[in-house]
């Protein structure tokens, strides 16, 4: 199945999982989750449509990363996937 | 000019979050040597994300992009060459890839629209590249030189040592290529971020040469390289006095006259004006002197 990784599970940064999808799904694992759940789905939504991609499994397990990380991360999980599929 | 250049790796979000608040002068965004090969595009696209989140930070921003011999090098460009930069560190530079660079770089400006003209910091870590410095720093763009003795001495097939004599002739030699064109002249770091004995002292042997900066690889080095390249507060005392005679000198129309016994002239009084430059420079006066 085509995959895209980036990002760590160091302090400040996110691992991105994406995967092809028929819908949109955003699961987001993270340490602040309790104050920022809301914030990094939006950062991930943002991120989506501005690269127009509708559909898409999006896993994120954030350790705490800015937005700017986790929309990069997001970003290059997305490019490495798009890379398998050639 | 700068006394600092903090290196930060460019795929580490820790780090790059917390750039501003080190205190260098200057730092450097490495897409290079401590990015592996399998996150190069990771580097760039966190570095060009970064790159956007930030507005007037405190310290000057340099990315080192790969070499010219490698397939890298234009995606760090188009990436990163934007108006939140100030230059680009070019390693083992030789004239021929800076002139390349500097086409490059003609290219994106004009393509994007840029505001600001990039800068160029050749590393200097060949023989060739030693052979070449002068003609390195006559170049357009160039903002300074970055010794890289790690690579040289591997060049040279010498020794790196605690003395660091193997790299005295090519210090000095940058040294007088970088004031004779007003650059920075930055001296390579040092490697043992534990030792704070050795850093002093090797900072102290590349200020002797004439070098007026040091790169950092860890920000406990900075406060160390920023006692050592800064005005010690006697000097700065010593030029507000010399500055302070000079005018009473110039009202009485004086060319040459003495203080604490000793004859202050022209050169002299420049010297005192560069020190005090400096210190503003580094806010190292008082608000009323500042």
């Amino acid at each position: 199945m085509l995959t895209g990784i980036a990002g760590t599970l160091e302090s400040n940064d996110a691992m991105i999982t994406v995967t092809p999808a028929d819908k949109l799904t955003i699961e987001v694992k993270s340490v602040v989750d309790a104050f920022y759940h809301d914030q990094i789905v939006k950062v991930i939504k943002d991120t989506l449509f501005d690269s127009k991609i509708a559909n898409i499994s999006v896993m994120c397990q954030d350790k705490g990363a800015l937005d700017y990380t986790i929309r990069a991360r997001l970003l290059t999980a997305i490019s490495r996937m798009e890379e398998q599929n050639g | 000019m700068v006394r600092s250049m903090l290196f930060i790796p460019g795929n580490n979000p820790a780090m790059l979050q917390n750039a501003d608040v080190f205190g260098a002068d200057a730092v450097i965004i490495d897409l290079e040597d401590a990015v592996s090969i399998q996150e190069k595009d990771a580097a760039r696209i966190l570095v060009k994300a970064y790159l956007e989140s930030i507005d007037h930070p405190p310290m000057k921003i340099y990315i080192r992009i790969n070499g010219l011999d490698t397939t890298d090098y234009e995606k760090d460009l188009q990436s990163v060459v934007t108006d939140q930069i100030d230059g680009i560190v070019l390693p083992k530079a030789k004239v021929c890839d800076v002139e390349r660079l500097l086409t490059l770089l003609y290219k994106i400006e004009s393509e994007t629209h840029m505001q600001k003209i990039i800068g160029i910091i050749p590393i200097v870590e060949s023989a060739k590249s030693v052979l070449e410095i002068e003609k390195l720093a006559a170049l357009s763009r160039i903002q300074g030189m970055l010794l890289g003795a790690e690579d040289l001495s591997a060049d040279m097939e010498l020794t790196r040592t605690i003395t660091g004599t193997e790299i005295e002739y090519p210090r000095a030699r940058m040294a007088f290529a970088c004031k004779a064109y007003k650059i920075d002249a930055i001296d390579t770091p040092f490697t043992d971020t534990s030792d704070n004995l050795g850093l002093i002292a090797d900072c102290q042997k590349a200020q002797n040469l004439g070098l007026n900066a040091k790169a950092a690889i860890h920000p406990n080095q900075l406060e160390t390289i920023h006692d050592v390249f800064s005005p010690s507060l006697q000097r700065i005392e010593w030029a507000k006095r010399v500055l302070k005679a000079a005018k009473k000198a110039d009202d009485q129309g004086l060319g040459v006259f003495s203080l604490d016994g000793k004859m202050i002239d022209k050169p002299i009084i420049e010297r005192a004006t560069k020190i005090m430059e400096s210190a503003k420079r580094y806010r190292l006066l008082p608000v009323e002197n500042a």
